[in-house]
């Protein structure tokens, strides 16, 4: 104690002194600095890129020499209105939908066991079983899931095995949706997609539960509910938020996406696949790009309904 | 008569922990009882258990002569006051405090004015509107009893309510949930670790230490009479005086407490009982506290505001009446 101790110590010195003395008292630069690398990549070259994309869906195609020509019109919008590209539209909103709701029914009760029993390495387990899918290559899963599915397939096996064959025939012999195998059919398409995207469902339904507090369980079986009372009461509102943010993703990875339904299902084309050709082979940018904002479009409906329906209440 | 409440041997452990240990309990039809205690003593689970969010290991409990063990919490008609609230943030008042009615099969418009005259009950008419998140403490506090109250339980459980409150609002909630009680003779049965307010509110009080009851009685029994050295250490922080000790004034081997109010300070040296230097002197506004350390034994004394304290480390004499050396049940 042979200096007496300063009520104000001296500064750091050097740069990075001078450095941390300047953001303190300016804490906007600091704010600036941290900012501007992803503000410039989101603004110029994300969305940059986005609407070069969008402004080609606002062009037309010469019909003879195949060539863009470059007057604004809505011709290739009335294009998407053919009968054709209709029934893609409307097949893959279908199957977006019917997705996101089976992926809300199975991931509920994984999600509410992992948000109110599990504990410790249980809840490891948990996460690790929920993200493992997303740790390995898409493309080799749904290879692997097309094995799975295919008329020489594990399942097909497992059936003959158990003398239930007559049951997946049955299953398959239904029009539309049935086919020659499950890998060739709409069903088959349904379950890639359903186990593709699973945990996008999973996690933040099973954040939302996390927070509902065990008291309002207790109180509502305490003011008389019964468990499915409390369930469509409480525990269902409440984790709603978690459940409309999951069928987001649910919703616009399956509308957007080209490789799972060309490798398991029928030929028939989504929009992605639609997308996909219009810009290879075809040629036809804008009506690609024009199919490209039907998904965001549609996006943009089902956010405001979501919001409409209080979902973003509880955030 | 039938008790409200009835432990017989009831015990519940979690794994090694034994958080009620063979509890006995006989709670009066209509009264109202505090169950007091440390936190982990075991009064919290005890409620749960009434509750029903709890099963017993082993043991019988009956409310109202009616066997509870196996009974879910919805088909119990006991209503839960909880240390939270547990307020349901995505129902307006008016639907929160509706919520019992609305499981019961209540119609719409019954439910609205029943719930509307729980408002009244506990003085927010007119909140209905409002949600839970846009509430003050106390307001929430007073929801939640009301949404308790308005299905007429048979039983009103309260675990900690006022433990969220500040100083001013405590006070005045203790004399309003005291009035209701009252007014209403619903039996209550409120948990809590304040002594202070296990002694103004209930009518009896159960002391529990480490998952058993240390005593039962009316706060007067529990204040003046301790029958074990926790009772007088937790209740109004006796002095817990040992054997040897008590034998010099009077004892008769037995462990004794002395209340820190009973004893008076006197110039030394003029027939004092004891004599002792004053190691601590606090301020307490209408009281003031002082240590006193009379041969190793620290001794606390409240002197009221009217009379002299002494300085800290004056040498007094203390003096209390032989009858306030109370002898309790331990040696």
């Amino acid at each position: 104690m042979s200096t007496a101790a300063h009520a104000v110590l001296p500064g750091r010195g050097g740069f990075f002194g001078s450095l941390s003395d300047l953001f303190w008292r300016r804490p906007g630069v600091l704010l600036l600095v941290m900012l501007a690398p992803p503000v410039l990549w989101l603004g110029v070259i994300y969305l940059g890129s986005l609407f070069a994309l969008l402004a080609q869906s606002f062009f037309s195609i010469d019909e003879f020499s195949g060539l863009i020509k470059y007057e604004l019109t809505l011709k290739t919008y009335g294009e998407l209105l053919r009968p054709s590209n209709m029934d893609i539209i409307v097949r893959s909103v279908l199957m977006a939908s019917v997705v996101t709701i089976a992926a809300a029914i199975v991931a509920f009760p994984v999600a509410y066991y992992a948000a109110r029993y599990a504990s410790g390495k249980w809840k490891a387990l948990f996460y690790i079983g929920a993200m493992l899918p997303l740790w390995s290559s898409y493309l080799v899963k749904v290879y692997a899931w097309k094995l799975i599915l295919a008329k020489e397939g594990i399942l097909t096996w497992i059936f003959t095995k158990l003398h239930l064959m007559w049951a997946l025939e049955l299953v398959l012999a239904i029009p539309v949706i049935g086919g020659n195998s499950l890998s060739v059919s709409y069903i088959g398409t349904f379950l890639v997609f359903l186990y593709v995207w699973l945990p996008f469902m999973i996690l933040p339904t099973q954040a939302a539960l996390e927070r509902v507090p065990v008291s309002l369980i207790e109180a509502s079986s305490d003011l008389g509910a019964a468990p499915r009372e409390t369930f469509w009461n409480v525990l269902l509102p409440l984790a709603f938020p978690g459940i409309v943010a999951g069928s987001i993703f649910t919703f616009s990875l399956t509308l957007g996406d080209y490789i799972i339904p060309q490798i398991v299902g029928s030929s028939r084309l989504f929009i992605g696949q639609a997308v996909y050709a219009q810009q290879g082979t075809a040629g036809n940018i804008p009506l690609a790009a024009a199919f490209t904002v039907v998904p965001i479009v549609i996006m943009g409906f089902y956010l405001w309904g979501a919001r409409r329906l209080g979902a973003f209440n509880a955030l | 008569m039938t008790a409200a409440v009835s432990f017989q041997k009831v015990s519940r452990h979690f794994g090694e922990v034994r958080a009620v240990d063979e509890v006995d309990l006989e709670i009066v039809p209509g009264e109202f009882f505090a169950m007091l205690g440390p936190s982990g003593s075991g009064k919290t689970t005890c409620l749960r258990l009434i509750a029903g969010f709890e099963q017993p290991t082993a043991g019988h409990i009956e409310i109202f002569g009616e066997t509870a063990e196996g009974v879910p919490p919805y088909r119990r008609n006991v209503n839960t006051v909880f240390q939270d609230y547990a307020l349901f943030p995505h129902l307006n008042v008016i639907e929160n405090v509706a919520y019992g009615l609305k499981m019961r099969g209540v119609g719409k418009a019954e439910r609205a004015g029943v719930a509307a005259e729980a408002l009244d009950l506990v003085q927010l008419p007119g909140y209905g509107d409002r949600r839970p998140g846009q509430l003050s403490g106390g307001q929430r506090q007073r929801v939640a009893l009301a949404r308790a109250l308005v299905n007429k339980p048979k039983v009103l459980l309260l675990d900690e309510p006022l433990g969220a409150l500040d100083l001013k609002l405590r006070e005045q909630m203790q004399e309003e949930l005291r009035a209701l009680q009252k007014r209403l003779g619903i039996t209550f049965i409120f948990v809590t670790h304040d002594q202070g307010e296990a002694l103004s509110m209930a009518d009896r009080i159960a002391v529990f230490n480490e998952g058993r009851i240390m005593q039962i009685g009316t706060p007067e029994e529990i204040y003046r009479r301790p029958q074990t050295r926790f009772v007088a250490d937790f209740v109004g922080s006796s002095n817990v005086l040992p054997p040897e000790f008590a034998e010099r004034f009077g004892g008769s081997g037995k462990w004794a407490s002395l209340r820190p109010e009973a004893i008076e300070t006197v110039p030394p040296g003029t027939g004092a009982t004891a004599e002792g230097r004053v190691a601590a002197r606090n301020f307490l506004g209408a009281s003031t506290r002082i240590a006193v350390d009379v041969d190793g034994l620290r001794l606390h004394v409240v002197l009221p505001a009217s009379a002299e304290a002494p300085a800290e480390g004056e040498t007094v004499g203390l003096t209390w009446s032989p009858g306030d050396l109370h002898l309790m049940d331990e040696t």
